[in-house]
């Protein structure tokens, strides 16, 4: 299991406009696609270097593939990460203030302390 | 020497922008009082006719990632850009552009690293709203040079909060042992109680206002000796799961002096968080 690789989809998705609107509209195809093609790119590099070793296992990939963000909590994915991305894809299809964010809280209502640890 | 002229503690609402310039049935009942709160708060920082700004934060996965992740980061370049995409996104914040005084940066870097500090530096830095927040409601001219300070207090393992208390002392030294005349203020914007993307997130006060009473009087009295005796890394979960920026303020507390009661000391209970501002004039209160 890879909490790091978890967050580090949330993250290069969350600041590229593009990939939000596909992971948006067609979430299984983009993980599958990030995960071929971006998983394993070393961010901080100008040119392709590339680690050979970060892939997801099937729990990660299923529960990313479904916008699942329960799962993802438990999972110990970075919440910051999850909740603002979550937000800049669906708060637009909710009409009250702050009503996607309401949602989100009671989507997690069932977790009690202590939370999942998000140490990577 | 350089002088101290204000410190200054506060937590960082990026909702306050979009909050403050709505109009007609977008403005939420609370932004007038807001505003007027902040607008007392400025004053604190503007009287005291700062040279330059010592501005603590923490970056939130914007530059600093976790392939690379220092646990204090000091900026030190001519000139700083600041906010960022998911942030104009989500809050609406302007990008801003601020000079950066590198001869403060380049000294609190030799010093910290000299004092058994091992800090961490950027050359280009493009700073987020936990910096730019306080440059809105206390400086929005963005006129004046700024030293950012960024800790991590976001991607476990953190350091301790005695650490954090350390650092502000040491940054406070610093400052003061900086060969210059400038008047210097030291800001640094952190959390009380707060949960982000988990259950207790965006309720109709913040998490936990019987930890946010707590904090407030631990801040305004300086009371580092009481914070330090309650507050641990494994503590701060209990409030809200993002609670760990109090120890930015523990930071502030260590800067502003043990016992030293605030000058100015104001709270503002909002939904999903308190808003608390906190200013300390080391020389005394600076007539207005």
């Amino acid at each position: 299991m890879s909490k790091y690789l978890l967050d580090k989809f949330l993250f290069t998705v969350d600041r590229d406009p593009d990939l939000v609107e596909r992971y948006r509209t067609d979430p299984r195809g983009t993980v599958e696609w990030w995960e071929a093609e971006r998983a394993n790119v070393i961010l901080n590099c100008h040119v392709d270097e590339r680690s050979t070793w970060l892939r997801f296992d099937d729990a990660e990939r299923e529960a990313l593939a479904t916008h699942d963000y329960p799962t993802l909590f438990s999972m110990g994915a970075h919440p910051f990460l999850t909740l603002t991305l979550f937000i800049a894809m669906f708060e637009r299809d909710h009409d009250e203030p702050l009503g996607f964010q309401l949602a989100y809280a009671k989507a997690l209502e069932h977790f009690s302390l202590p939370y999942p640890d998000i140490a990577t | 020497m350089a002088e101290v002229v204000a410190v200054i503690a506060s937590t960082h609402h990026p909702f306050y922008y979009r909050a403050s310039t709505a109009t007609g049935v977008d403005r939420p009942p609370f932004a007038d009082a807001w505003v007027e709160k902040i607008e007392r708060f400025r004053e604190t920082l503007t009287r005291a006719r700062p040279d330059v700004l010592v501005m603590v934060g923490s970056d939130h996965f914007h530059q600093l990632w976790l392939d690379n992740m220092p646990q204090f980061l000091v900026g030190k370049a001519p000139a700083y850009d600041a906010n960022w995409y998911n942030e104009e996104r989500e809050f609406g914040l302007p990008r801003f552009h601020l000079a950066g005084e590198e001869a403060l940066s380049e000294h609190i870097l030799r010093e910290g690293l000299d004092a058994g500090f091992d800090l961490a530096f950027s050359n280009e830095l493009r700073i987020d709203h936990s910096i730019t927040c306080p440059i809105i409601t206390l400086r929005p001219g963005a006129d004046l040079p700024i030293v950012p300070i960024y800790t991590n207090i976001f991607a476990p393992p953190l350091p301790q909060p005695k650490r954090f208390v350390a650092l502000g002392r040491q940054i406070r030294a610093m400052v003061e042992s900086w060969p210059s005349d400038q008047r210097v203020a030291i800001i640094g914007t952190g959390h009380l109680s707060l949960e982000l993307g988990g259950p207790r997130q965006f309720g109709p006060h913040g998490p936990d206002p019987e930890f946010d009473r707590k904090a407030v009087d631990w801040i305004a009295r300086g009371d580092v000796e009481g914070c330090l005796a309650e507050v641990t890394l494994d503590s701060l979960h209990t409030p809200g799961n993002a609670t760990h920026g109090f120890m930015d303020f523990m930071l502030m507390m260590g800067a502003a002096g043990d016992g030293q009661q605030a000058d100015h000391v104001d709270s503002l209970d909002l939904f999903h968080t308190m808003e608390a501002y906190f200013t300390w004039y080391p020389k005394g209160v600076p007539a207005s």
